[in-house]
């Protein structure tokens, strides 16, 4: 019982030596930078945003098959991903240690599987259809820019997501890690998922094949 | 318990059938915009349902696959407000400028 209590004087949250916020520094450091993070997305996708309304001849090649099929098949993956961290998570809070690296490597496995179908999906952009960040056959320049800037950015994001959690399987597993360090690379796993519930339906669905 | 036994717990909320119910909606709602896309609706109101379908999905991902559902209010006030106003100044640039420009657009 502290000095304070004993005198019978309610002590705030703010006033020291408390945790307001019940959350380790670790995590409130994640949702900082996941926070901020966010915000560079929010400006990417809004300046694309932009050019997407107020240019003419912005180019709508995706056809809904192969093209949305593909980046639907990504979606699937990556949303499934998902679902394996949090129930990594979940077994890592319980203890389970086994069964938490387990549904670490399966979420690793869904990352992969996005990585390699976004880059085969890059490679037919780049060598079939001739499509750079300057030139395009369909119109503005500007549609290459825009989706290699976001898309590459958030492959960059999966791949760095991808060798964070195998660092912290291995971690977990040899016991360095405990389960707050998984809870925290969930957090930038979900993160990475929930940009590209944004990036699918901007630059893919909006950028369907009108005829 | 004086106020400095307050333990940093890790959370317990949410049941692996919790977590799956949202994944479930989650598809669901992306097999909604996958939809939409077949309909070959008007720009601005493409760009409109579409945001506002993924709002709700990103609501889902950071209330039950982030946690923040099971944490202490004064997380989602650290963190949220100050997001979404720093958007919205984004917002209020960009918005009514793109809406001119397609406004000036030949037909």
């Amino acid at each position: 019982m502290s000095h304070m209590e004993a005198e019978g004087i309610v002590q705030s949250n703010w006033s020291g030596g408390t945790s307001p916020f019940a959350m380790n520094s670790k995590k409130l450091g994640m949702w900082l930078f996941i926070i901020s993070d966010s915000l560079t997305f929010s400006a990417l996708l809004i300046a694309y945003a932009w050019l997407r309304l107020a240019t003419p001849n912005w180019p709508r090649p995706f056809e809904i098959y192969p093209a949305i099929a593909f980046s639907s098949l990504m979606t699937f993956a990556l949303l499934t991903s998902s679902l394996t961290m949090v129930l990594g998570v979940a077994a890592a809070n319980r203890g389970d240690r086994k069964k938490a690296v387990r549904y670490i490597l399966l979420t690793m496995l869904g990352g992969i599987v996005f990585v390699v179908l976004h880059a085969t999906e890059w490679y037919k952009l780049i060598v079939v259809e001739h499509v750079t960040p300057w030139s395009n056959p369909w119109g503005t320049p500007l549609f290459g820019g825009t989706l290699f800037g976001l898309t590459g950015l958030h492959m960059l994001h999966v791949t760095i997501g991808v060798i964070y959690l195998g660092v912290v399987a291995v971690g977990f597993s040899k016991e360095n890690y405990q389960a707050d360090d998984v809870e925290v690379s969930g957090l930038y796993w979900h993160f990475v998922d929930l940009v590209w519930m944004f990036i699918f339906p901007m630059l893919y669905l909006m950028s369907v094949n009108p005829n | 318990m004086s106020a400095h036994d307050i333990a940093i717990e890790p959370h317990h909320g949410g049941t692996t059938k919790l977590f799956a119910m949202v994944w479930v909606y989650l598809l669901v709602l992306t097999g909604i915009e996958i939809f939409l896309a077949y309909e070959r609706l008007a720009v601005v109101l493409m760009l409109v349902i579409l945001i506002g379908l993924s709002l709700v999905k990103s609501a889902l991902i950071v209330a039950y696959f982030m946690h923040l559902r099971f944490e202490r209010l004064g997380v989602f006030l650290l963190l949220i407000p100050a997001m979404v106003f720093c958007i919205c100044m984004m917002l209020i640039w960009m918005f009514p400028d793109s809406l001119r420009l397609m406004e000036l657009r030949p037909h």
